[in-house]
């Protein structure tokens, strides 16, 4: 170790852009995500305010349509994805014993690319023929030969979204697998560790796909060639099974680490330990497994044959077996505990319901012949909001609430932090549990405008997504609030129930830690 | 912590991360194209000359083929079928003609690339002869009359009744130095 170990961080702005503390970085990075959850989250304001009745009253539908997409793009890669990288940088080192991340150069450089690749992404909107508008998913042809002349920056967003991901895994895979104190085997890792360990594989695994198709795509708009252009020979539906074959992992990715939350905070209220940690080793790893076998569930109208149909429906049916034994294990660690309902853990517990309610919508959406009716309705929508709001966005809330007092020495408020879980939750539900109705009584997704019929759900669909929109601004300013007024903390443990490595270091969390690794035993 | 096992971690990572960019292109693209081939899916049987055989022509129904011409982006051409509905038996030789007109004032080579529709009847359709099997140069002002020949297998299914045929006509005077292009 040099003489700078010993230093407190620097001064200034400089601190910031040359650091190489995960503690640093792992902070901007979840401001960062912060920042880009409210911007996707205004997309959306304006996306439901437009759809609060029919016709067209606020935008037009190529605005629409901008809006559609930069929502979906900004809220995967900008908001939920830094948000968990963002974590297990300040997270995992504290939860192992290291010192740092494996490699803290690199980790400076994965976070300071995206800041670039999202003003290019975002300044689409201010060019000729306006930002991309062909939805998250960028189906070709509309991505390459009905494309706004912008696409050819989204492409190189996304080329940097992905370098910077596949970085982070890299940097967290090497310092799980090398850096663990003396004492601590695989089977001794947090959850947290773990969720995140096969996440990480699940990026390095999926990302350089997800850059094999959109230079696919360049080549085809800029370089003549007919990938996906049937005219030349190519097909369009090969896009989606390249986008998918990386798409499906990714949602995998978006959730595991929020499993691993999960897992660290129940067993703090419910005063247990996690139940059956070995059966939930195996279920993450089982999910991620599967992951790669069922990406064209996304695709079943395409015209597939039957035996493919049937494949990728019992293949995709069977992820719900390790997914439902991680419920059952969150479940029977809260039973019979003695459970306390702080904030994280309100959080928590909603997201074991109503990622519930998303697993289920997912096994009706994976039978094949019923999938027919439900595809690309809004039925899919509201399947995929329960899954990633409430469940990515609902445990890295609990997250914040939970590590805040260990990350700034201070108490939140518990009453505005359960006041906003209330918020969230019934802004939540009333924004999407209509959507299923909707989509079932056949109103499709992507549509500015919608038939008479359908008007009153999308208004309550619109209130509750203005609610819960109000609730986010509410948790910045609850953790504003904390970091500037919140009272004093000091208990290494902050909550009686915690067991870790990370509550073993002294509240506020000194710049560094376990400079000499502790012993597990 | 020792930085050779680092190392070590980041080499095998990488060798992951460069594998499977490769594996999109070098495998997911062309096992696609050989099971979409294999299976008929698509349109992308691979259908070459077919050779003319005797065979019994079915009279007991009609199969309505509709042709379409298109221009890639950036092809100057005049390309259409001269006429753009033949009614066959399935079994029966049916013949067309595409006109095309090269209206620059340089020499140019072209291909034309057909798709189907319905897609699964692409393997039911029988070329036995086709302008689609060459390149096509044509000099400067210069216009050609392009023959196709086909026969429809008589295993066609009976629920398909039209089958429509479209050509695309692409510039490639710049990509045939000594190269060929696949034909289909």
């Amino acid at each position: 170790m040099d003489a700078h170990a010993h230093h407190g961080p620097a001064k200034g702005l400089t601190r910031w852009l040359f650091t190489t503390n995960h503690k640093d970085i792992g902070t901007m990075y979840m401001w960062f995500s912060f920042a880009m959850f409210i911007l996707g989250g205004a997309f959306a304001m304006i996306i439901r305010a437009e759809l609060f009745q029919p016709g067209l009253q606020m935008v037009n539908p190529e605005f629409f349509n901008q809006m559609l997409t930069l929502h979906g793009l900004v809220m995967v890669f900008g908001a939920i994805m830094p948000a968990f990288v963002g974590l297990a940088n300040y997270m995992i080192p504290m939860m192992i014993g290291a010192p740092d991340m494996a490699l803290p150069r690199m980790n400076n450089w994965s976070f300071w690319i995206l800041p670039f690749a999202f003003a290019m992404l975002v300044s689409t909107l201010f060019m000729e023929g306006g930002s991309p508008n062909f939805g998250w998913t960028f189906y070709a042809p509309l991505s390459t030969t009905y494309a706004p002349p912008s696409v050819t920056f989204f492409i190189f967003s996304i080329h940097i979204m992905g370098m910077s991901s596949i970085m982070g895994a890299i940097n967290i895979i090497a310092t799980v697998i090398n850096m663990r104190a003396p004492g601590m085997t695989y089977m001794k890792m947090p959850m947290f560790v773990w969720t995140w360990l096969i996440t990480a594989f699940l990026l390095v695994a999926v990302m350089p796909v997800l850059a094999g198709a959109v230079t696919m795509m360049l080549m085809d708009i800029h370089f003549g060639t007919s990938f996906f252009s049937a005219a030349g020979g190519g097909d369009p539906v090969l896009f989606q099974h390249v986008f998918w074959f990386f798409g499906h992992p990714e949602v995998y990715i978006v959730i595991l680490p929020a499993f691993g939350v999960v897992s660290q905070i129940i067993p703090t209220f419910a005063r247990k330990p996690l139940f059956g940690y070995d059966s939930m080793v195996y279920a993450t790893a089982s999910i991620a497994f599967l992951s790669f076998l069922v990406w064209a569930h996304h695709m079943f109208t395409v015209g597939m044959p039957i035996a493919g149909e049937l494949f990728f429906m019992y293949a995709t049916l069977l992820i719900a077996v390790p997914t439902g034994v991680k419920v059952f294990n969150w479940v029977t660690t809260m039973f019979r505990g003695s459970m306390t309902f702080e904030t994280p853990m309100l959080f928590c517990i909603g997201f074991i319901i109503l990622f519930t309610i998303g697993g289920f919508t997912g096994v009706m959406l994976a039978i094949a012949p019923a999938d027919f009716q439900y595809h690309d309705s809004y039925f899919v929508v509201a399947h995929f909001h329960y899954v990633m709001v409430a469940g990515a966005v609902f445990s890295m809330t609990a997250a914040i609430y939970y590590w805040l007092p260990k990350w700034t020495g201070k108490m939140y408020d518990e009453t505005l932090g359960k006041t906003q879980f209330w918020i969230a939750f019934i802004g939540f539900n009333l924004a999407f549990f209509p959507q299923h109705f909707l989509g079932l009584a056949g109103m499709p997704r992507r549509i500015p405008d919608y038939a008479l019929q359908f008007t009153n759900f999308n208004m309550l669909s619109s209130i509750g997504a203005f609610i819960y929109g109000g609730a986010q601004v509410l948790l910045g300013f609850n953790v504003i609030r904390t970091i500037v007024a919140g009272k004093p903390v000091n208990d290494p443990k902050v909550w009686d129930g915690a067991q870790g490595l990370e509550w073993t270091l002294p509240t506020p969390a000194p710049y560094h830690t376990f400079t000499t690794p502790p012993e597990v035993k | 912590m020792s930085n050779i096992a680092v190392a070590r971690t980041v080499a095998k990572l990488t060798v992951i991360v460069v594998a499977m960019f490769a594996f999109v292109f070098v495998v997911m693209v062309p096992l696609y194209d050989t099971l979409c081939a294999a299976l008929g899916l698509n349109g992308k049987y691979l259908s070459g000359r077919a050779e003319v055989v005797e065979t019994t022509v079915d009279e007991s129904r009609t199969i309505k083929v509709q042709f379409v011409a298109s221009n890639a982006e950036g092809m100057p051409w005049e390309f259409q079928p001269v006429q753009t509905t033949v009614q066959v038996h399935p079994g029966a030789v049916g013949t067309i003609v595409y006109h095309a007109h090269n209206g620059t004032d340089r020499d140019m080579i072209a291909q034309a690339v057909p798709s189907f529709v319905p897609a699964r009847a692409a393997r039911y359709v029988h070329k036995t002869e086709c302008f689609c099997f060459q390149h096509q140069p044509l000099k400067a002002g210069e216009s050609a009359e392009l023959p196709m020949q086909f026969i429809i297998d008589q295993d066609l299914p009976r629920e398909i009744r039209t089958i429509s045929v479209s050509y695309t006509i692409f510039d490639i005077t710049d990509m045939v130095d000594g190269e060929t292009v696949a034909s289909r």
